[in-house]
C-alpha cells in the first residue's frame, strides 16, 4: 500500500520540482519568452490558445487513429496470411523489414509528393505503427502450444477452427503488446509527416503548430502544443495497456497478480 | 491374454524413422484387445511415445501397417498427453467442450456432455475456474475429461501423470482404473514407471530402447478393483520384481 502510494507520490514530487526549477531559473536570469518561457506562462498559453490547440490536438489523434486501426487491420491481416502460406511470407516479409528499417523521416517527403497531404500523414502513421503488430502477431501466431495443435489435428480441426479456437487467441498476448507499441508509433508517424509537410503549410495537426510556431518564434505556444502532444502519447498508451489488462486478466499471467 | 476379444488395433511391423534420421521404432508389433488396459512400458527415448502418436494418427508410421480390424478408428480416440495442454483463455468446462465444439456439436447437448464428464472426474464444481486456477491433479483430470467427452472407445494416455507428485498420482491411478472399469475403454498407458504400470495395466509390453520394438510381454493376472490393498500386497510385488527383471535385461542388451 505504500509502495503504490510511494509510486505515484514520488513522480509527482520530481514534477513539481522541475517546474518550480524550471520558474526559478527563468525570474532569476530575466530570460525573456523566446528564448524559454516560463511554466506559468506555457499553461496560459494553452488556455487563451486553446480552441486552437484543441483543434490540432483533434486532427493529429484522428490521423494517429486512423493510422492505428489501419496498422491493426493491416498488421494482424498480413501475420494471419504469412500464417497461413509460408509462400506469401517469404515473398513479402523482406518488404516489411525494409518498410521498417527506413526512417520515416526519410520516407515522409517522399510520400508528400505523390499523396495528398492528410492521406500522406496518414501513410506515414500506418508505415510505422503496422510493423510491430506485424512482427508480434507472426511471432504468437508461431508460438502456439505443440500439444494443442496436435490436440485439433486428432480432432480434425478445420483450418478455420484451427485459427480461429486455437491460433488467434493463443497469439492474443503477442498481439496486444504489438498493438501498444503501435499507439504511441502511430502518433509518432503522424507527427513526424506533419514536420516534414510543415513547410508546404496546409496542415492544421499539432505538430504542424509547433513548425509553424517556431517560424513565429511563438515558443510558449510551441511548448504548450509539445506538452499536449505527451500528454496524448501519454493517454494512448494507457489506455492500450488498460484494454490489454482487462482481455487478458483472466488467464494470462502478465496481467494475473501474484499472491504472496 | 484375452485372446477372446477382437483386437481394436494391430501394429504390424511398423518403423518410424524421423528427418533427422533417428529411428524411433523397428519391426514394432501390438495387438491390442477391445477393451483391454495394456501398458508401453521403456527407458526414455524408446519410442513409446512415438508409437502411441502413430495410433493415434498424429504421426505416420515409414514402413508396416497399422490395422483396424472393426474399423475403429473412426470410432473416436482419446488422447491425454503429458501435459494437461489445456487452453489456458478458456474455462475449464469450455476446454472440456472443445472436442464436441470442433466436431460441430449442438452446444447444449456438448454442454450437457461436458458437465457429466467433469463430474465423472470430480471437477463438477470447477467448471467456470480457468486453468491457471487448478492444481497439477486438476488440470490432468480436466485433461481426462477432455479425452473421454467424445466417448471414445481408444483411450491413449502418454504418461499423463509423470508430471505429478507420488500422492497426486496414486490418487490419480486409482481414478482411472474406477474409470476404465466403469466405462470399459480401451486405454493404452505410456509410461516409465515399473510400478505404474503394474498397478494399472492388464498386460505390460516392455520395450527396447532405440529403436524401439518389443522385448517382451508381461500379463499381470491380477483382479479388479485394484486398490491401496493391491499396492502393498506380496503379488503387486512379486509382478514388479518381473518386470524389472525384464527391463534390466532389456537395459543390459548390446545395442544392435
Amino acid at each position: 500500500m505504500i509502495e503504490r502510494g510511494l509510486r505515484i507520490l514520488l513522480p509527482l514530487l520530481v514534477l513539481v520540482l522541475v517546474i518550480a526549477g524550471w520558474q526559478a531559473i527563468v525570474a532569476l536570469n530575466h530570460i525573456p519568452p523566446y528564448v524559454l518561457p516560463a511554466p506559468g506562462l506555457v499553461l496560459s498559453t494553452l488556455i487563451s490558445d486553446g480552441a486552437l490547440l484543441m483543434h490540432s490536438l483533434w486532427v493529429t489523434l484522428l490521423t494517429t487513429f486512423e493510422g492505428f486501426l489501419l496498422a491493426a487491420i493491416g498488421g494482424i491481416g498480413l501475420a494471419i496470411l504469412f500464417s497461413q502460406s509460408r509462400l506469401i511470407e517469404y515473398s513479402l516479409y523482406p518488404y516489411a523489414v525494409i518498410l521498417q528499417v527506413t526512417p520515416i523521416v526519410a520516407i515522409a517527403p517522399l510520400l508528400l509528393i505523390y499523396l495528398p497531404q492528410p492521406l500522406a500523414v496518414l501513410a506515414c502513421a500506418w508505415i510505422v505503427a503496422f510493423f510491430p503488430v506485424l512482427a508480434n502477431t507472426t511471432l504468437g501466431l508461431r508460438s502456439v502450444d505443440h500439444n494443442l495443435i496436435a490436440l485439433f489435428e486428432l480432432y480434425k480441426a478445420s483450418r478455420w477452427q484451427l485459427l480461429w479456437n486455437l491460433k488467434l487467441p493463443s497469439a492474443l498476448p503477442q498481439m496486444l503488446a504489438g498493438l501498444r507499441i503501435a499507439g504511441g508509433l502511430s502518433l509518432i508517424g503522424a507527427v513526424v509527416a506533419e514536420i516534414a509537410a510543415g513547410s508546404a503549410g496546409a496542415g492544421s495537426g499539432l505538430a504542424y503548430r509547433i513548425a509553424e510556431s517556431g517560424y513565429r518564434l511563438n515558443i510558449p505556444r510551441m511548448f504548450a502544443a509539445l506538452l499536449l502532444l505527451s500528454l496524448a502519447g501519454v493517454a494512448i498508451f494507457f489506455a492500450l495497456s488498460a484494454a490489454s489488462h482487462m482481455i487478458l486478466r483472466r488467464w494470462h499471467e502478465s496481467a494475473v497478480t501474484r499472491e504472496r | 491374454m484375452n485372446s477372446r476379444h477382437r483386437a481394436i488395433v494391430a501394429l504390424r511391423n511398423v518403423g518410424k524413422t524421423f528427418e533427422s534420421g533417428t529411428v524411433a521404432l523397428r519391426g514394432f508389433d501390438l495387438d491390442v484387445a477391445d477393451g483391454e488396459f495394456v501398458s508401453l512400458l521403456g527407458p526414455s527415448g524408446c519410442g513409446k511415445s512415438t508409437a502411441l502418436r502413430i495410433v493415434a494418427g498424429l504421426s505416420a508410421a515409414s514402413e508396416g501397417a497399422i490395422e483396424w480390424p472393426g474399423g475403429a478408428h473412426e470410432a473416436r480416440i482419446g488422447f491425454v498427453f503429458q501435459e494437461p495442454t489445456l487452453m489456458p483463455w478458456a474455462d475449464v468446462a469450455a476446454n472440456v467442450r472443445l472436442p464436441l465444439k470442433l466436431a460441430h456439436a449442438d452446444e447444449a447437448r456438448a454442454r450437457a456432455a461436458a458437465a457429466q464428464t467433469l463430474a465423472r472426474v470430480g471437477l463438477a464444481d470447477f467448471a467456470d475456474a480457468y486453468p491457471r486456477e487448478l492444481s497439477g491433479g486438476m488440470k490432468m483430470r480436466a485433461s481426462i475429461a477432455r479425452a473421454l467427452v467424445t466417448e471414445p472407445r481408444l483411450l491413449l494416455m502418454d504418461e499423463p501423470f509423470a508430471a505429478l507428485d507420488e500422492i497426486t498420482r496414486f490418487k490419480l491411478n486409482n481414478e482411472l482404473l474406477t474409470l476404465w472399469q466403469e466405462l470399459r475403454r480401451t486405454v493404452i498407458f505410456v509410461t516409465h514407471s515399473v510400478f505404474e504400470s503394474v498397478y494399472l495395466s492388464q498386460r505390460i509390453v516392455v520395450m527396447t530402447p532405440r529403436p524401439g520394438r518389443v522385448f517382451a510381454e508381461v500379463s499381470i493376472d491380477a483382479p479388479y478393483p485394484r486398490d491401496e490393498k493391491f499396492r502393498t500386497s506380496a503379488d503387486y510385488a512379486g509382478f514388479c520384481r518381473l518386470v524389472s527383471e525384464a527391463l534390466g535385461k532389456v537395459m543390459a542388451e548390446p545395442v544392435p
